[in-house]
């Protein structure tokens, strides 16, 4: 399988499954989430918030869950550093809290400024009570989200799913999202 | 312009509440809502700063039969300015802001805030694309916001310049998972609020 076809095909899994346990969805772009952010926007069944910051996304997961709906948060790891403080809402709140972070800073990182967030990435989410589950091959990534959503949101975890650069394949430097 | 006692404002604003949410931010906000309110219908905030106006639009989001109330200070909505643009992008026709702008952080020691210095709010949230946003200048406005909670004229940013004053800390309940757990089972339910 071509590294574009597996990506194609989890990002669809991945809809499928945020479909099936209606999920809605919450994010700042990164490049390895196009596709699954493309599938989410075009679906008027899932409601897609872009935020400007990715801690607004777990305060607006939190709202939603008091409200009765579940809203998964789609970020790139330096959007876990901005989401610190808020992290602490959906954990004193007993809240449940579902993060797909696309990693950088890592596997063959071209640019440096990456590499201290993304090595940070795990231990930071760890320290803010987040349990962590990392993925690094693309037939692997439906059954983590699977399982991490369960956890999320039956036992009403913190639980964010990292999708490493092997994964996502590292970025070239040639425009576009960074 | 008229200046305003902050409690006679909230108070005023949930008057013949109904069902209305109201979310309310850290500090001096939550304080004000429970000087009048034990409702579980109520969400103060103790922390998350920066974040009342994103629970206000995931919870209008999950509630849109119900309207939205988030009440909240100057620092804090300063503090979450983004937000401003990302509701204004979703526009729910249910969600209400009421900002109760002292100019201080007065949880702190009476700091100035920038809206002492020269940022305007309603201008900030007009330019981020809110429908309709504008500084409550007279007392007999206040009457028309409380009505625009319970009419659908859809997304609003209200900004009402209010004293400083050294008011009784009226403290609402301090456990997150319980106020969380009383408005889901007021809103789902006992046996949905229990599920995830």
């Amino acid at each position: 399988m071509s590294e574009a076809v597996a990506r194609v095909s989890w990002a669809d899994g991945v809809h499928a499954l945020f479909k099936a346990n209606d999920v809605d969805v919450a994010f700042v772009p990164d490049g390895g989430l196009k596709r699954l952010i493309e599938l989410c926007v075009d679906d008027p069944e899932t409601r897609a918030v872009t935020l400007t910051t990715e801690e607004e996304g777990v305060a607006l997961a939190t709202g939603a869950f008091l409200g009765g709906r579940r809203t998964a948060l789609l970020m790139q790891s330096s959007g876990v550093g901005n989401c610190i403080n808020m992290l602490s809402l959906p954990r004193i709140c007993n809240a449940p809290l579902f993060m797909l972070v696309t990693m950088r800073g890592e596997w063959g990182e071209f640019n440096p400024w990456q590499v201290p967030m993304g090595q940070s990435t795990a231990p930071i989410l760890q320290t803010a009570g987040v349990i962590v589950y990392r993925v690094d091959s693309a037939r692997d990534v439906c059954p983590t989200v699977e399982s991490g959503l369960k956890l999320a949101f039956n036992s009403r975890c913190r639980v964010a799913v990292l999708l490493s650069q092997r994964l996502i394949g590292t970025k070239e430097f040639a425009g576009g999202d960074s | 312009m008229s200046v305003f006692h902050r409690r006679e404002v909230v108070r005023a604003l949930l008057r013949e509440r109904g069902e209305l949410l109201c979310v309310a931010g850290l500090g001096a906000s939550a304080w004000d809502l429970a000087s009048c309110s034990s409702d579980p219908l109520d969400f103060p905030l103790w922390g998350a700063m920066g974040g009342a106006a994103m629970v206000g639009l995931g919870l209008a989001i999950a509630q849109p039969e119900r309207t939205v109330l988030v009440l909240t200070g100057d620092g804090e909505m300063l503090m979450g300015l983004g937000s401003l643009a990302t509701i204004a992008a979703q526009r729910p026709a249910n969600l209400r802001l009421v900002v109760l702008d002292n100019g201080l952080y007065g949880e702190t020691g009476c700091q100035r805030t920038h809206t002492a210095i020269g940022a305007d709010l309603a201008e900030v949230a007009r330019g981020c694309g809110f429908p309709h946003a504008r500084m409550v200048k007279q007392e007999a406005e206040l009457e028309a916001v409380r009505a625009d909670l319970h009419a659908p004229v859809g997304l609003r940013f209200t900004v009402v310049k209010v004293l400083y004053e050294e008011l009784p800390r009226t403290m609402p309940p301090r456990d997150g998972a319980y106020l969380a757990q009383r408005m889901r089972e007021a809103l789902l339910g006992v046996e949905k609020a229990l599920e995830g």
